[in-house]
């Protein structure tokens, strides 16, 4: 099946590389540009808002040794936090980074990556939001699924890490328990695809292992 | 998933079962009963022995029930109705008291039963001075009956019932009252529920009475033929029906425990109800052969399906595969594994097998090159890969790392050696166990925040594991102990690719494990 998603991909983008290489493609259906300057988490505790970078080509492999070396050479430069259209520079190439909202539980970075005609296979994502919480919040537990491989940050520390190619299962990864500064706590996540459809989705737990709501992200 | 529980448990019993530890001879034990910080159960003989324990696994002998009652015996209208043999009691706590029923059987079928009313069953505690209330029932040595062998179930609504019988007849209902112990009606005849068996006790759960007893013969050690059978009923008076339809007043029963391995003859089941869905019987055996053929307790797990209770067996001790019943991930060792057989292209049969991958592309024909001639070769069946050895891919596994979850391939890093670690106690039915990853000393070990690494085994509490069969048949796997804590943990798929320890919740397949063999 993965081969046969690859193919597709592969035939879609040559597919338009041929008939409208520089058409502007439809914007992605399940993804809006944010409204108001915060975004409350869902009845399920998901976020929906997030900086989104262009896809970085790299290998495609995903397994550890893989990932950690896609990474590497693929790493987001240190520097400004990501707003609206502000560009890095990785490998000689920019990439601009996209405020968006997801209208699903997911982030669909194919819809995202293949409206903007950009690669979808062989490619990591950067992606970055930061969660208000009202109060400190002991032992709760970022909990992400990703399609495929993926690393997890929060607050610049490494909480999440899973390998191999994989669909995005709902928390499929789970951080040890962590602490919920009161305030602005910035989650930042590299989503590495080697072929097929790719999304990410994340959310938090609480110290009962249940969906925590009552957050706010803002960009 | 039951077809694979079945198949795991099948290829479980090839392995040599643990028993229980210390003092454990005892025949016709009672129900065990957690009093004060200890067990206690209660067997045939002089002044009805008393076995206890602290933690349900290591065993004591101590001392005689009778010794609690003045006079040290039976009371004269025991006596008188029965005869001065104490065999195989039951006890149950109603309120802040225990009654203890007990056997007195004199020539049979000549017995009574006697009821022995205790404010508490610690032989250390002050007031450690049982009541004897005389005889509840009793039979004249004429009647199609031997009032021996009680059996005692509250029931949901608070009703309190005494089975009682052996091979001289019927085995018999009467209703207790349960604030005497004594019986409610006792001008009532009493209603026949099942025929020529002994040691019956009744169950309750989800609406059905279960009537368990045991069938064939006892005392003769290794030549016994005790098997536990039961049938169930709507109604606590019966009929009880076997799986066949077949009333045990007619000599029904569907079998629930038998002879297996090296122990002979299982009989007088008894519930041990630990709560959070857990639930353990008490029998014995007639003839334990790694004891020298003696009579020995046993604790098991008790399952469930399709409404009847079925015999577990307790965990023993091999490489296992730790399957989450939740995602269906399996407990790995947190590093990158080595396919089993070496990489190979997608597709891709065995090195030397001859079936063509689909993996990268290679170099095709060179140009002007003629093609091939003929068909493709058939695709071909190669050689057994043979199972991975961590010594052939833990040289690059990290010193220090930690556990997770990942979908199973029978990997090094997947397999796990569960072990009973001599001297360390344990629970009841079983010692607690070290987790290994095989081939290595990576022992599953809890932190003190909760979470789980691998590190070399000393035998500290948190490397201590209990493990116990839910009445599904998957498994609780809980450390002795967390560093700093003394809440009860339990491991816990908390991802599909994450195990943490979190308080146990019978209602979730999180912390529910499947062990089999990898």
């Amino acid at each position: 099946m993965r081969i046969a998603l690859s193919v597709l991909s592969l035939s879609l983008v040559a597919s338009c590389l041929v008939h409208a290489e520089d058409a502007a493609r439809p914007p992605p259906s399940t993804l809006t540009r944010p409204k108001g300057d915060s975004q409350p988490v869902d009845s399920r505790g998901f976020i929906h808002r997030w900086f989104v970078l262009e896809p970085v080509p790299v290998a495609g492999r995903l397994t550890e040794p893989a990932v950690k070396e896609a990474l590497t050479l693929a790493a987001l430069p240190e520097g400004a936090p990501p707003s609206e259209g502000s560009k890095v520079t990785i490998n000689s190439a920019e990439h601009a980074w996209h405020a968006l909202d997801t209208l699903n539980y997911n982030l669909n970075l194919y819809h995202f990556a293949w409206s903007l005609s950009k690669p979808t296979s062989n490619v990591v994502f950067w992606i970055e939001t930061t969660v208000d919480s009202p109060r400190e919040m002991q032992n709760v537990r970022l909990a992400i699924g990703s399609n495929a491989a993926s690393r997890w940050w929060l607050n610049n520390e490494a909480v999440i890490a899973l390998n191999d190619d994989r669909q995005s299962v709902i928390d499929d990864g789970v951080s040890h328990r962590v602490t919920l500064r009161k305030g602005r706590n910035v989650i930042r996540a590299a989503i590495i695809n080697g072929g097929g459809a790719t999304d990410f989705c994340a959310r938090f737990l609480d110290e009962n292992d249940r969906p925590l709501v009552g957050l706010q992200t803002r960009l | 998933m039951l077809r694979k529980i079945f198949v795991w448990l099948a290829a479980s019993f090839a392995l040599p079962a643990l028993a229980l530890d210390g003092e454990v001879i005892v025949h016709d034990p009672s129900t065990v009963i957690f009093h004060e910080g200890r067990f206690y159960t209660y067997g045939t003989g002089a002044g009805i022995p008393i076995l206890t324990s602290e933690d349900g696994w290591t065993w004591k002998r101590a001392g005689a029930l009778m010794s609690a009652v003045p006079g040290g015996k039976a009371g004269p209208d025991v006596l008188a109705k029965g005869g001065n043999n104490t065999w195989a009691p039951d006890v149950i706590r109603i309120g802040n008291k225990f009654f203890v029923y007990y056997s007195a059987p004199g020539t049979q079928p000549k017995s009574a039963i006697g009821l022995l009313v205790c404010p508490t069953l610690s032989p250390e505690a002050a007031n450690y001075k049982c009541e004897d209330r005389g005889p509840v029932v009793w039979s004249d040595g004429i009647e199609d009956s031997n009032a021996i062998d009680p059996g005692v179930l509250l029931d949901p609504e608070g009703r309190l019932w005494l089975v009682y019988g052996s091979y001289f007849g019927y085995i018999r209902l009467v209703e207790l009252d349960p604030k005497t112990g004594l019986r409610r009606y006792p001008d009532r005849k009493a209603t026949n529920v099942a025929i020529n068996s002994e040691a019956s006790i009744l169950i309750h759960r989800d609406g059905w009475y279960y009537l368990l007893v045991t069938h064939g013969s006892c005392c003769q050690g290794a030549s016994s033929t005790y098997n536990i059978r039961m049938g169930r009923s709507r109604k606590v008076t019966g009929p009880y029906l076997d799986n066949m339809g077949v009333d045990m007043v007619e000599g029904g029963g569907k079998l629930f425990a038998a002879s297996r391995g090296r122990h002979i003859g299982p009989g007088h089941f008894g519930l041990l109800d630990l709560g959070e869905g857990v639930q353990k019987f008490s029998l014995h055996y007639e003839a334990d052969l790694d004891r020298g053929g003696v009579s020995v307790l046993d604790i098991r797990p008790l399952l469930w399906r399709d409404g009847w209770p079925v015999a577990g067996d307790n965990l023993v001790a091999g490489t296992y595969v730790i399957e989450s019943a939740r995602t269906g991930t399996v407990l790995e060792l947190g590093v990158q594994g080595f396919p089993v057989g070496g990489y190979r292209q997608r597709r891709g049969g065995p090195p030397g097998s001859g079936i063509v991958g689909s993996g990268p592309p290679t170099a095709g024909p060179a140009q002007g090159a003629p093609p091939p001639q003929g068909p493709p070769p058939p695709p071909q069946i190669g050689p057994p890969i043979a199972d991975q050895d961590p010594a052939q891919v833990a040289a690059n596994w990290p010193a220090n790392t930690g556990v997770r979850l990942a979908p199973a391939m029978l990997q090094a890093q997947q397999k796990w050696v569960i072990a009973a670690v001599d001297g360390a106690g344990g629970y009841p039915g079983a010692p607690y166990f070290r987790i290994t990853v095989a081939g290595t000393e990576r022992s599953l070990t809890a932190t003190k925040d909760g979470e789980l690494n691998a590190t070399a085994f000393t035998s500290a509490a948190e490397q201590l594991w209990r493990i116990d069969q839910l009445v599904d048949g998957t498994y609780r796997i809980s450390p002795k102990s967390v560093p700093g804590s003394t809440a009860t943990w339990a491991l816990s798929a908390v991802g599909s690719s994450t195990p943490t320890l979190s308080k146990f919740d019978p209602a979730s397949d999180r912390q529910r494990w499947l062990l089999g063999a990898p």
